[in-house]
């Protein structure tokens, strides 16, 4: 069984742990703010915004811990935006997110072009190295702060004051207020520091994994991330988990279509790993734990 | 209590011309209130007095148009609670603000750290809860998810997290409205015993004798303005209500009826929860035409699952439900409406209006789908809106304008709105499921008025409350529910009486029925 060998070598779980990367990011980062109660669906834009501003940073000589600096700020100016527009303005998050997506891809491409008008092949740059480390610890530093993130969320949410009150804001704000905690001050700082996650989500894949950007390079992974959050039931540690066996499925469908070639049209490799996800998120997400103020607006002195 | 706190006693809190609009509606004008350490200051005022605003101002969640307060001789900063609890300020709201699906510990601890600190101090935290609740008989488990507590749990709960923030003066919002006898006995103990200690208290309530009981002081609140303010010791029943209300409130009388025939019947009625535990056993029940029966009984005992099933929101697992001689057990919230059952839910804010949706909507939700009100599948606004001020009038809803959403009346109006929805259609079944929770004495009069009248016309009326004065009051028999189980009080026994109930209800004369 030459597809079962494959599950047992190395670099089939090199290969997952790559593709699993920005999928942790962009799941902690969606984690974060469904948790305060607000829905991103900016998180596509947000990954693409990540990307290029990273990418480009570096292009322009800055050191790539720099770069991850810059898509981490240019993640938070855009979740700060989301935060604006519906935690105080309290508008649709469904259409404020959607909104975010479609200016900060555009922006993207927008500056690109600006930067380079003529280039057909996108320009390059030295992304981070895998460390020098046997089989399966050869990654690059990004992919160990995507884990070391997980358990840094983990312990923020479970373990810290301000971690109840994040929990807390995304169940019942009038009860944060009635403990003398800002509600849109709260709910915009998580909004915040889930955006920039999931900017580095979309980072990682310009300063990691390629060493360029190209256009469509998110691809839906945002998405799947929101996918992942529900799948997760809102957890860091159940996050981490879906976010790596998507990647796995993903990884083994890429081999299992140069096993296979030709005799199965390659589309239905692709659409595998969607289709599992979604039956495991029917079946994962019944008892799910929604947060029950997620997507409703709290707007201050109203009944 | 009451005895008079010295008009020396330092002012602990002073309220100066606090006014408040909302829109065209001033809802707090011009008050002045002072506290001093160690009262308790009963506020009283009806449905839309302006209570809570006013209490809300105060904590910070408003911020008043016009006037100051003053805590322990300092300004408070307006528009902020965490000011408001730095200085000591605790308040029980009206609807509770705790998180369901988080622990009591949490709950409490929540905004007592800094939210920069590394760690969370449970340990801590854990054992001052204890502590506290050990002091104040306000027993609760730190670790239980508040979502599975008792509402008289949840409200220990609220006032814990005042107290463990060391809470100096206290606002309770109508902390007994939704507590059975029994929970604002205990509530009532532990208010003395934290006056005992120094802090003064702000008590909102409807329920008269609660408010003579532990006040020292009454204020009134009538549209907005203060309407007087009297010692307990010189107050009494109809003088507070007549204050309140601006007239003498008047209790309207049952008269002498000869009940018709079996309006509604329930035979051996059972529903079964998990684990094969009944949820009603076994339940027999006659309601005859123009005849009220009052159903008591301690909060979980089986009132809600037979209001489910009357309502036809729960189908029986056993037994037979009939409307004159139709069994209708299967039919259905629809088909009960459609035969004439009319409702008046118990959570008036989940079950009985849509927040959202104007007057008129929430007026012919239940048969929006007939004449008048529909045609060939198309809403007729203008029959809805003629009904909707038709109701608005005959029953005395206070409204700015007929087409406000129904969130923004307040919790009397709300009432009288869904009683209107209800009896418009001239029920032959009326199910009152606590008509009068959380109401004013004047609104509560005012529907005692209507179910009697509904009555006289020949309705079989259901009323589950547990306000035991208000059954004997309006009840030609008595009904008390106990585990699942129902049981008449016999009059031939003796006088059917609040002592008598109050037995019933701990489980006398259920015991060989098991
Ligand atoms: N946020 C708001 N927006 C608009 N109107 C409001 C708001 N809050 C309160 N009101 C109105 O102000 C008036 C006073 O309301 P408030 O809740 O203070 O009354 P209350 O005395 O507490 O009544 P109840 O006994 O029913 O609790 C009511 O007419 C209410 O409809
Ligand atoms: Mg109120």
């Amino acid at each position: 069984m030459a597809w079962l060998d494959m599950l047992v070598t190395a670099s089939f779980w090199v290969a997952v742990l790559r593709i699993g990367t920005p999928l942790i990011f962009g799941t902690l980062g969606e984690l974060i703010c469904e948790r305060a109660g607000v829905l991103n669906l900016g998180i596509e834009g947000i990954m693409v915004a990540g990307a290029f501003s990273g990418w480009l940073a570096v292009y322009l000589g800055a050191p790539l811990g720099a770069g991850i600096l810059v898509a981490m700020a240019v993640g938070a100016a855009l979740g700060l935006l989301h935060g604006i527009l519906t935690v105080p303005l309290g508008l649709s998050q469904h259409v404020a997110g959607i909104g975010i997506t479609l200016l900060a891809t555009s922006l993207s491409y927008y500056f690109y072009r600006m930067v380079f008008p003529t280039v057909t092949e996108p320009p390059r740059i030295q992304p981070f190295q895998p460390l020098d480390l046997p089989g399966l610890f050869a990654q690059t530093p990004m992919t160990y702060l995507a884990f070391l993130l997980v358990a840094l969320t983990a312990y923020v949410l479970y373990r810290t004051p301000l971690g109840l009150a994040v929990r807390m804001v995304g169940e019942n704000p009038a009860a944060v207020e009635a403990q003398g905690i800002d509600v849109t001050r709260l709910r915009i700082g998580a909004v915040m520091v889930g955006s920039s996650l999931m900017a580095l989500g979309g980072a990682f894949l310009t300063l990691s994994a390629f060493n360029a950007f190209y256009f469509n390079m998110i691809n839906g992974r945002g998405w799947i991330c929101i996918a992942l959050v529900v799948f997760a039931s809102w957890r860091p540690g159940k996050a981490l988990l879906g976010a790596v066996l998507f990647a796995a499925f993903d990884a083994f469908q890429l081999r299992l279509q140069q096993l296979i070639g030709g005799a199965v049209p390659y589309q239905i490799f692709l659409m595998a790993p969607y289709v599992l996800s979604i039956l495991a998120l029917i079946v994962m997400s019944r008892r799910a734990g929604v947060p029950r103020a997620l997507m409703i607006p709290y707007r201050k002195g109203e009944r | 209590m009451n005895q008079p706190v010295g008009a020396q006693a330092e002012v602990v809190l002073r309220l100066r011309g606090i006014t408040k609009r909302f829109g065209s509606l001033t809802a707090n004008d011009a008050i002045d209130l002072d506290l001093h350490k160690g009262e308790v200051v009963a506020l009283l005022g009806e449905n839309g007095a302006g209570k809570s605003t006013l209490m809300s101002i105060l904590f910070g969640h408003y911020v008043a148009d016009e006037g100051t307060v003053e805590a322990f001789g300092q300004p408070l900063p307006p528009g902020d609670p965490a000011a408001a609890l730095a200085r000591g300020i605790g308040m029980v709201h009206q609807h509770f603000t705790l998180a369901d699906n988080l622990t009591v510990l949490d709950n409490v601890m929540l905004g007592t750290e800094s939210l920069w600190s590394w760690r969370s101090r449970r340990s801590a935290g854990r054992a001052r809860l204890d502590r506290l609740a050990g002091a104040f008989g306000l027993a609760v488990r730190g670790d239980a998810r508040v979502g599975d507590l008792s509402v008289g749990e949840r409200q220990r709960v609220e006032i814990l997290k005042a107290l463990y923030r060391d809470a100096r003066i206290l606002i309770l919002d109508e902390p007994t409205a939704v507590l059975t006898p029994q929970e604002s006995a205990s509530l009532r103990a532990t208010l003395g015993r934290l006056v005992a200690e120094g802090l003064s208290i702000i008590f909102i309530s409807h329920k008269l004798d609660e408010v003579l009981e532990i006040g020292d002081r009454v204020v009134v609140l009538r549209a907005g303005k203060v309407a007087g303010e009297v010692p307990v010791a010189d107050a009494d029943r109809p003088m507070l209500a007549g204050m309140m209300v601006g007239r003498a409130v008047e209790q309207p009388q049952r008269r002498q009826l000869s009940p018709g025939a079996v309006a509604v019947g329930l035979q051996g009625v059972t529903v079964l929860g998990e684990g094969g535990r009944r949820r009603l056993d076994a339940v027999d029940l006659d309601i005859r035409a123009g005849e009220i029966v009052g159903l008591a009984g301690v909060s979980g005992n089986g009132q809600s699952v037979l209001s489910d099933v009357l309502a036809g929101l729960i189908t029986p697992d056993g037994g037979h439900y009939r409307l004159a001689d139709e069994d209708v057990s299967r039919a259905g919230t629809r088909g009960l409406v459609a035969r004439g059952v009319g409702r008046i839910p118990e959570d008036r804010q989940a079950s009985g209006v849509i927040g959202d949706m104007t007057i008129p909507e929430t007026l012919i939700a239940e048969d929006f789908r007939a004449r008048p009100f529909s045609r060939f599948g198309v809403i007729d606004w203008r029959a809805a809106r003629d009904f909707a001020a038709r109701i608005v009038s005959d029953f005395d809803v206070r409204t700015e304008r007929p087409d406000l959403n129904a969130r923004l009346l307040s919790g009397g109006n709300m009432q009288k709105l869904l009683l209107g929805r209800a009896l418009a259609r001239r029920p032959r079944f009326v199910l009152a499921n606590q008509p009068t929770r959380g109401l004013d004495v004047g609104a509560a009069a005012y529907v005692h008025q209507r179910l009697l009248a509904a009555r006289e016309a020949g309705a079989a009326i259901l009323l589950i409350s547990e306000d035991l004065d208000e059954v004997l009051r309006l009840s030609d028999r008595v009904a008390v529910m106990f585990r699942g189980r129902l049981r008449e009080a016999d009059p031939a026994l003796g006088p059917v009486t609040v002592e008598r109930l109050g037995l019933m209800m701990a489980g006398q004369g259920f015991e060989h029925a098991a």
